[in-house]
């Protein structure tokens, strides 16, 4: 073997080293962009309402990732406790995705509409006085802390550069459609659930003021129920 | 290349050469951890036959043995709910107000009930269901919206003040809020509703109080204030307080109204799952 040449330049040693190693990476990454069967074909899908992205920017700004995963595994318990078992069109929104498999609190794939608003709020601020055995830390200042939303739509424009496909109509009344999604009665609510169907109105928490918390809690109750899964085809290609 | 071989051992050398005479001595590999990296490609290679492993153009190779994790997470739940199909098949056909009528298919009703009600009701009713402020407690016979079986099996499955069409619904009126009772009158039917069980502690102010109730609560609360299920109006004749019984307590439900809400579960639980609920609930000890 003429490894003499190698060992002799740096540089050529350092360009075949890092050809090798990509080898492993190309092999296990790169498919993922072809290959279809990666993310399931399913009905339902939406990206996040400007809301719910606000509130999914607390959410991870707070670190709730650090006990709660958004991941339901393929294991018999986790189904029996959290639902359907998490597909992976269900992430596809998601920068950064929260999937994980360490959890001091519970699996939230799948937390929408389990509790009522007035529950999340009071749980909130004080995870205690709802339950008691609970060691999750209060978040008091989200109900305090108006929500910073003027410049959501850049959020949004920067998510669109990464594959999220918000339109130009999505973006020109994204502060529009967070006024909207926190007053029911508000005139643009109609449009709001047309370029994001299935989003809950409501007055979140209870406050006149638009917080931090309404934004948490529009986000937390829309987690897993977008998709259809009377439509879902858990057979064919879908079956791994 | 020609070899080289070392003086003192007798063995071939790398031919490299450092510092003018240190050598390195090319000694072959111990052969079990030769033999262990070529079982370990072995493996591999009956891995890749056996299992899903290669990506390919517009798909991947699935292996001989059909291994899927999706297809055994759905067999192995099927099997669970075989091994209990003829609990849950019996559980099926019995009337719901009968369930109580075979101790053996109550204790079934009831295990599944109380698993599903820790994962699901617990974080608002309280791990024995005993209620926080806002939230009832299921123990007692105080029931808003009704306390027989099929009552509870009514509320679980469309919630409480719901967007669905079935859901119970009703809505107290912001007497204060919507200047309907000024903040002297409010004081006034609160001291009156105090009287209905015994804690009232003006006389004066729960006499005037008494007129204002016949005129804006009766209708709903009764005129004993014995509450209406139908309307799910509360019992404010009873020591059973839901948002508490202090005095600024109940003025704050009379000028905003309460309304709390339950969610719907007929579209997150399976009907049985549902059915095993009412049972456990209406088991705690209040159920009519």
């Amino acid at each position: 073997m003429k490894h003499d040449v190698l060992e002799k330049n740096s540089i050529l040693l350092l360009i075949c080293a890092l050809v090798v190693v990509s080898i492993g990476g190309i092999v296990q990454i790169a498919p993922l962009f072809w290959v279809d069967s990666t993310i399931e074909k399913v009905q339902g899908m939406r990206p996040y309402s400007p809301l719910e992205q606000a509130g999914r920017d607390i959410y991870v700004r707070e670190g709730c990732y650090t006990c709660h995963s958004q991941m339901i595994r393929t294991l018999k318990d986790e189904v029996e406790r959290y639902g359907h078992y998490s597909l992976a069109a269900e992430s596809m929104y998601d920068h950064p995705f929260q999937w994980g498999s360490k959890r001091t609190g519970p699996d939230l794939a799948r937390v929408g509409g389990k509790y009522s608003d007035e529950w999340h709020a009071e749980h909130m601020i004080n995870p205690r006085s709802v339950v008691p055995e609970s060691i999750m830390p209060g978040y008091p200042w989200l109900a305090k802390t108006k929500l910073d939303y003027k410049n959501i739509a850049n959020n949004m424009k920067a998510l669109r550069t990464v594959g999220v496909p918000y339109t130009d109509e999505m973006i020109a009344n994204a502060v529009q459609d967070v006024e909207a999604q926190v007053d029911p009665d508000h005139d643009e609510v109609d449009a709001l659930l047309e370029r994001y169907p299935k989003a809950k109105t409501a007055n979140f928490d209870n406050n006149s003021e638009l917080t931090e918390l309404d934004a948490m809690i529009a986000y937390l109750q829309m987690l897993g129920t977008l998709v259809d899964f009377a439509t879902f085809d858990k057979s064919g290609p879908n079956l791994r | 290349m020609k070899k080289e071989i070392d003086q003192v051992t007798g063995t071939e050398t790398t031919g490299h050469v450092w510092d003018d005479d240190l050598r390195e001595l090319n000694k072959p590999l111990p052969r079990w951890w030769l033999y262990t990296l070529y079982a370990t490609i072995i493996w591999a290679i009956g891995y890749w036959i056996a299992y899903p492993a290669w990506p390919l153009v517009n798909d991947y190779t699935k292996g001989v043995l059909g291994v899927s994790q999706r297809a055994t997470v759905t067999q192995k739940i099927e099997d669970a709910k075989k091994a209990q199909s003829s609990s849950w098949a019996l559980l099926e056909s019995t009337p719901l107000d009968q369930v109580s009528g075979n101790p053996e298919l109550l204790r079934f009703a009831s295990a599944s009930g109380k698993a599903a009600f820790g994962e699901n009701c617990a974080p608002c009713h309280g791990r024995g269901a005993q209620g926080f402020t806002g939230y009832p407690n299921l123990n007692d016979d105080d029931w808003i919206w009704g306390g027989t079986i099929d009552d509870i099996q009514t509320t679980i499955l469309y919630g409480i003040r719901t967007d669905h069409e079935d859901a119970r619904s009703s809505e107290m009126p912001k007497f204060g809020a919507d200047e309907i009772l000024d903040r002297k009158q409010i004081g006034d039917v609160t001291e009156y509703v105090l009287s209905l069980s015994n804690l009232s502690t003006n006389a004066e102010s729960s006499a005037r109080g008494k007129e204002l109730y016949a005129a804006q609560c009766v209708a709903c609360h009764g005129e004993n204030g014995k509450g209406n299920t139908e309307l799910g109006a509360p019992n404010i004749a009873d020591s059973i307080w839901l948002y508490g019984s202090k005095k600024e307590d109940i003025m704050q439900t009379v000028h905003t109204g309460r309304g709390g809400k339950m969610p719907a579960w007929e579209s997150r639980l399976d009907p049985l799952t549902v059915k095993a609920l009412a049972v456990y609930v209406h088991s705690l000890g209040g159920g009519k």
